[in-house]
């Protein structure tokens, strides 16, 4: 199984292989083009879960079906449900209005960057392999994978000891982040302290009885 | 006794190296059972869920002292199929505020995940036919358990589209109630699943049952001390949105919920995806914590190998069918706090605090039981700091509340309020 992925490189990719890349490519590709066309905010959130969806099934054709699950649970099953729930729940739901730019000059900054991007892209294609953008795929990567991870639950073992051990601190980075964020959400939603709600009221109508 | 209890968690399961029937590659032999197998899988799936209606409505009637349906076919068996026809040959209406292309959409969206994730359930064990080796089991990936998450993470956009797309406000609300309510329960139901995971030390569905069999005393029901069963049990409900927690839907307040303003075969999906999420539910349930098709099986009896596993596993699943007809008749549904007051407040430190004692027992053994006070501990703090947070007023928070609470009963306030009534 774990030999069909590091010998990619050297090898021609069998039928199926280039099967699955089309279909899932295209899926990803027009998602992605949705995202940025469609007026409609919701239109845009689903064309980003179908260009979720078309990642997740690269990931399992790469045999990395740990992290096709959890792009899908976390991803497309939480966070863009989020996104929904948001977008329902402010009534943004209606086309934007593209004529006014809060920003002034961002198309022209917009064509340059994405010019850039592009060049840079196409220079690393031309000059290594050109699906992973890496030099060379061959041989294990830094020694991590050991015969273990060739088990289908090895994966996901390798994954939680290198995340408790080599990449402690970012994890713990990580989740201080979250906490702070999720405080800091609440202090920013809160409302300003001002007298209009019934309990107020029951405290003015003490007073004047 | 305990160290026999000890011995089942210690027991080397079955690793999930997936289907046999892949290790020679594909060929059109495969290719075929492959097929086969998967639509037998829809076949017997969307039988099991028009005899799922007629068994509700019948149970259901049987509590309430009713009939119920009893005209068409022997005992109404064939009631589901006529209401299918009724459906399919009604007007089929489209609201004039509705956005057109995600209304038609979200019915898919509530049935693929549906028949889906019954795609990694293990129906029965393996069957050798000619030269291929196949399992019972339409898929066996080495994430199964993490599909089912996946699968019912996504069902959620059926419900939340179609109320979007109505472009009313009755299943705008019933949508925005299911959203949150399936988010909040995931949490639950991912770390009791998380436990299962542990004992079993694999992902894949088969290998958790395959990591049960030899007695019902290697159950993960039994191994796990059945208290991430019942959280199972409860955040499952309220992931299908089925009574007490159907709030999407409450008659009395929203009409009919989300789907309102479906009618005709769109409503039938929905519909339908609601009947064939409680038997896949059900099935995931008996493969958690039940053993799955395991059962002692009477050798004497030619093919008993082949079909027993698959008779044990529809009796557990049919069982567990019954038991949420049973909850709808039992049970009140919850008012939305109480939901949302279950679903954080008690349900994920239980789910969460249970895990951390499984872990615990697992990497020390019985010196794990040091993290029992622990959980004591931290228990009671929380159990504190609610009791003080909802009986804090604004006056004395230290930040403001977010939002408004209502406490007490709702006050009638006069017409003439120096203030006006805009509560």
């Amino acid at each position: 199984m774990l030999h069909t992925t590091l010998l990619l490189a050297s090898t021609r990719p069998a039928l199926p292989d280039i099967l699955v890349f089309a279909a899932s490519a295209a899926v990803i590709l027009v998602g992605a083009v949705g995202v940025v066309t469609s007026r409609n905010p919701v239109h845009a959130a689903l064309s980003l879960v179908m260009t979720l969806f078309g990642v997740a099934v690269l990931f399992i054709e790469q045999e990395a079906d740990f992290l096709a699950a959890v792009q899908i649970i976390v991803y497309a099953g939480a966070i863009v449900v989020l996104f929904l729930f948001v977008i329902m729940f402010l009534g943004v739901d209606r086309s934007e209005d593209v004529e006014v730019e809060p920003l002034g000059g961002q198309r022209p900054l917009a064509y340059i960057l994405l010019g850039i991007t592009l060049a840079g892209i196409l220079a690393m294609a031309a000059t290594s392999h050109w699906v992973t953008g890496a030099h060379q795929v061959v041989g294990p990567i830094q020694g991590h994978i050991t015969a273990s991870s060739s088990s289908p639950s090895g994966e996901v073992a390798q994954l939680g000891k290198q995340l408790f051990t080599t990449y402690l601190f970012a994890f713990e980075a990580t989740a201080a982040l979250l906490v702070i964020a999720v405080v800091g959400a609440v202090v920013l939603a809160r409302r300003p302290p001002v007298p209009q709600d019934s309990e107020s009221e029951r405290a003015e109508g003490k007073l004047s009885s | 006794m305990i160290g026999a209890l000890w011995n089942t968690l210690q027991t080397a399961p079955d690793q999930g190296g997936g289907d046999p029937l892949f290790v020679f590659g594909l060929n059109w032999g495969v290719v075929l059972i492959v097929a086969v197998k998967v639509l037998v899988a829809f076949g017997v799936l969307l039988v099991a869920t028009a005899l799922m209606i007629w068994f509700e409505r019948k149970v259901i009637s049987d509590m309430q002292s009713r009939v119920g349906p009893n005209r068409a076919g022997p005992w109404g068996l064939l009631q589901t199929l006529a209401d299918g026809t009724k459906l399919i040959f009604k007007e089929d209406l489209l609201p004039d505020r509705a956005d057109i292309f995600v209304f038609k959409l979200a019915p898919y969206l509530s049935v693929i995940p549906a028949v889906l994730i019954f795609a990694v359930v293990p129906v029965g064990g393996t069957i050798t036919l000619g030269t291929h080796t196949f399992e019972l089991q339409v898929s066996d990936p080495p994430m199964g358990i993490l599909f089912v998450l996946a699968m019912s993470g996504i069902a959620v956009y059926g419900v939340m589209l179609a109320g979007w797309s109505s472009g009313s406000k009755y299943p705008l609300l019933g949508s925005v109630r299911a959203s949150a309510q399936v988010i909040s329960y995931e949490a639950a139901l991912g770390m009791s699943v998380v436990t299962v995971v542990l004992v079993s030390r694999s992902l894949s569905t088969r290998a958790i049952v395959a990591a049960q069999s030899n007695g019902f005393w290697h159950w993960n029901l039994i191994r796990l001390g059945f208290f991430p069963f019942i959280f199972f049990m409860i955040a499952i409900t309220a992931e299908l949105t089925r009574p007490p927690f159907d709030l999407t839907e409450a008659e009395q307040e929203l009409v009919g919920g989300f789907h309102t303003e479906y009618s005709s075969i769109r409503f039938g999906l929905f519909f339908l995806a609601e009947f064939m999420n409680t038997i896949t539910m059900s099935a995931v349930v008996v493969t958690l914590f039940f053993g799955g098709p395991n059962g002692p099986i009477p050798h004497a009896i030619p093919g008993a190998t082949i079909y027993m596993p698959i008779v044990y596993f529809i009796l557990k699943t049919v069982a567990f069918c019954f038991i949420y007809v049973w909850f709808r008749a039992a049970l009140p549904r919850l008012r939305y706090d109480q939901l949302m007051d279950l679903g954080w407040k008690r349900l994920i430190p239980l789910t969460l605090a249970w895990l951390l004692m499984v872990a615990s027992v697992l990497t020390w053994r019985w010196w794990g039981l040091v993290m029992l006070p622990v959980v004591v501990v931290s228990a009671v703090l929380l159990f504190r700091a609610n009791h003080l947070g909802s009986g804090r007023s604004e006056e004395d928070a230290i930040i403001p509340v977010v939002g408004r609470r209502v406490t007490g009963a709702p006050r009638l306030t006069p017409v003439d309020a120096p203030h006006g009534g805009d509560a």
